[in-house]
């Protein structure tokens, strides 16, 4: 093409934002290419919504068949959508690299949207990484995308998506053995103060409290105070004890399904060159945008849950604003036109963040609960790293995560860093007293996602390095 | 335990899994399938040699690979699982040095 262009806009992840995003974009005539890992569009939160009814389906519940016209609109648009389609390299110059039934590209894009969502905030407790450990979520994934329930599990953490599938499993009929709740009594307190600008939110607020509401008045034990918790077995799951005043109590259970929120998966953009920033109250590296979702990197924006938390609708909303903040760095459209097109979104965009303090705050997970007081509870699952090994490398001089990297491999496995990096920077913040935002995160590198050997030797056309 | 509560009519597959013929529903990823056949058992880790199940089903956390078809580090969780697929445990880094029944 006569710009050297394969695209005027590659987004990555087809969630609510990057599908507004791309509905956008295709609005204006641009040539919009979409990747997505999974198999059909709608992120995690809309995620196999098209092989799911609401007649059949029902406990799935509203706010889940509420993104049914978005995937419609997107499914109509004008644009090159790859599903089964790993992204492993985004650069600050616009290339994207990506793999496609074992075959790989390099494309080359006027701007790029990266709008990876969120994923699990790590949960490093004792024998976390026992068979039959999961997240609340990845039962959520099990339950929408294979109508599969797990029966006789102990759900425990904090947050609105541990009551939102302990809800859906109880409208389902699957027995749930038991609720362990650990939000902190002090965050009741805490949280009072964002209330009043919560209850302007009030659809989402009693939208939570029927979750509670319905899981409360049934007859599985909901157990709230919870102070700390350990998984106990050799291998697989047989128990999990939970510490009441001092306490320790046991329940014999094969499944745990684990949840403390949710926080923005960031290796995309961050190995991109985005800036990130900690952000106190999240408890989570955020990555910093401008009011158009625009990044530190000029071709790249990043929105939605990828970013910061804000929900569903929050992203749906930004999705649209950074596609106009792309539209308009690209000399598509002027600030006029952006401005105008943009008000609705803005206000409802606001509107739909007033709640976020009151959740950031009510379900702020305990400290204890994400920086490992123990020696021997793994930080790393992939390389089983114990907090008490980081304890060392920091007190040998290890005052940056990249250091306690080398020194122990923590971080270096597949996931890469996905699910210990956060635990890591707070860890060397506790121990040198140091704010998290100055202790940084991993120094992340493509490839993002492993790549074979085989899927490389794919690439046809290279691009030329000056 | 792992139960289908999809109401929906059930298509099946074969597939085996360490050798052994599975029949599970069509359309699920590897690792679904594998979980209703009552497997959690998915891999060793490369360290201790401990057994770990798939933990977060979204491609993220890397403790559902498998070997598929003789080929290393699969996600199970993020691959539709087909008919005749070979998927087996997956020891280590999938290298084969320890121990793996890769073909």
């Amino acid at each position: 093409m006569s710009d050297g262009l394969d695209h005027d806009l590659v987004i990555v992840g087809s969630g609510p934002a990057g599908m507004a995003a791309s509905l956008v974009a295709a609005e204006h005539g641009e040539r919009v290419l979409v990747l997505d890992e999974q198999r059909q569009p709608g992120g995690q939160v809309f995620r196999a919504m098209e092989k799911n009814d609401a007649a059949s389906r029902p406990e799935l519940g509203d706010s889940y068949y509420a993104g049914s016209k978005l995937i419609r609109s997107f499914r109509r648009a004008n644009v090159d959508y790859r599903p089964g389609t790993t992204v492993w390299h985004v650069s600050s110059e616009g290339e994207i690299g990506f793999t496609q039934d074992g075959e790989a590209k390099i494309v080359k894009a006027g701007h790029v949207v990266v709008a990876t969502g969120a994923m699990e905030r790590p949960f490093p407790v004792k024998g976390w990484t026992n068979a039959g450990v999961m997240s609340a979520g990845a039962a959520q994934v099990l339950l929408k995308e294979a109508g599969i329930g797990i029966e006789n599990a102990v759900f425990a953490g904090t947050g609105p998506l541990l009551y939102l599938v302990v809800y859906q499993y109880l409208q389902a009929g699957i027995p749930v053995k038991a609720v362990l709740d650990l939000t902190p009594a002090e965050n009741y307190f805490a949280a009072v103060r964002h209330l009043p600008a919560a209850i302007l939110s009030s659809g989402k607020l009693l939208r939570g409290q029927k979750w509670k509401r319905r899981i409360t008045r049934s007859n599985i034990p909901f157990l709230s105070g919870i102070r700390n918790i350990r998984i106990c077995g050799t291998g697989a799951v047989n128990s999990i004890e939970y510490l009441v005043g001092s306490t320790w109590n046991k329940i014999e259970t094969q499944n745990v399904l684990l949840h403390q929120g949710v926080v923005p998966n960031i290796n995309i953009s961050a190995s991109a060159g985005c800036d990130t920033r900690w952000n106190e109250r999240q408890a989570a590296w955020t990555v910093v945008v401008d009011e158009w979702f625009r990044s530190s990197q000029s071709r790249i924006s990043v929105v939605g849950d990828g970013a910061a938390i804000g929900g569903a609708v929050a992203a749906q909303h930004a999705g649209y604003l950074a596609a106009l903040g792309a539209l308009e760095r690209l000399g598509k459209i002027d600030t006029t036109i952006q401005t105008k097109l943009a008000r609705a979104h803005a206000v409802a965009l606001r509107a739909e963040l007033r709640l976020q303090p009151f959740l950031e705050t009510l379900f702020r997970p305990a400290r204890h609960m994400r920086i490992p007081v123990m020696d021997d509870v793994v930080v790393c699952r992939c390389e089983e790293i114990h907090a008490g090994q980081i304890r060392e490398f920091v007190g040998i001089g290890c005052s940056d995560p990249n250091q306690v990297k080398s020194f122990s491999r923590c971080g270096m496995g597949p996931c890469q860093g996905r699910f210990c990096g956060h635990t890591v920077s707070e860890l060397i913040a506790d121990i040198e007293s140091r704010p998290v935002g100055e202790v940084g995160y991993f120094r992340l590198r493509p490839p993002v996602k492993p790549l074979r050997l085989s899927e490389l030797a794919t690439l046809s056309d290279l691009p030329k390095v000056d | 335990m792992f139960i289908d509560v999809s109401k929906q009519p059930v298509e099946t597959i074969t597939v085996t899994f360490e050798g052994e013929e599975l029949c599970i529903r069509s359309g699920l990823s590897i690792a679904a399938g594998l979980l209703e056949a009552g497997i959690i058992h998915f891999r060793n880790s490369p360290v201790t040699e401990s057994p770990r199940s798939p933990f977060c089903m979204m491609g993220v956390c890397f403790e559902c690979l498998v070997i598929v078809n003789g080929i290393a580090n699969c996600q199970a969780c993020m691959i539709e699982a087909r008919e005749g697929m070979r998927i087996s445990r997956q020891s280590g880094d999938g290298s084969g040095l320890t121990g793996t029944k890769a073909d």
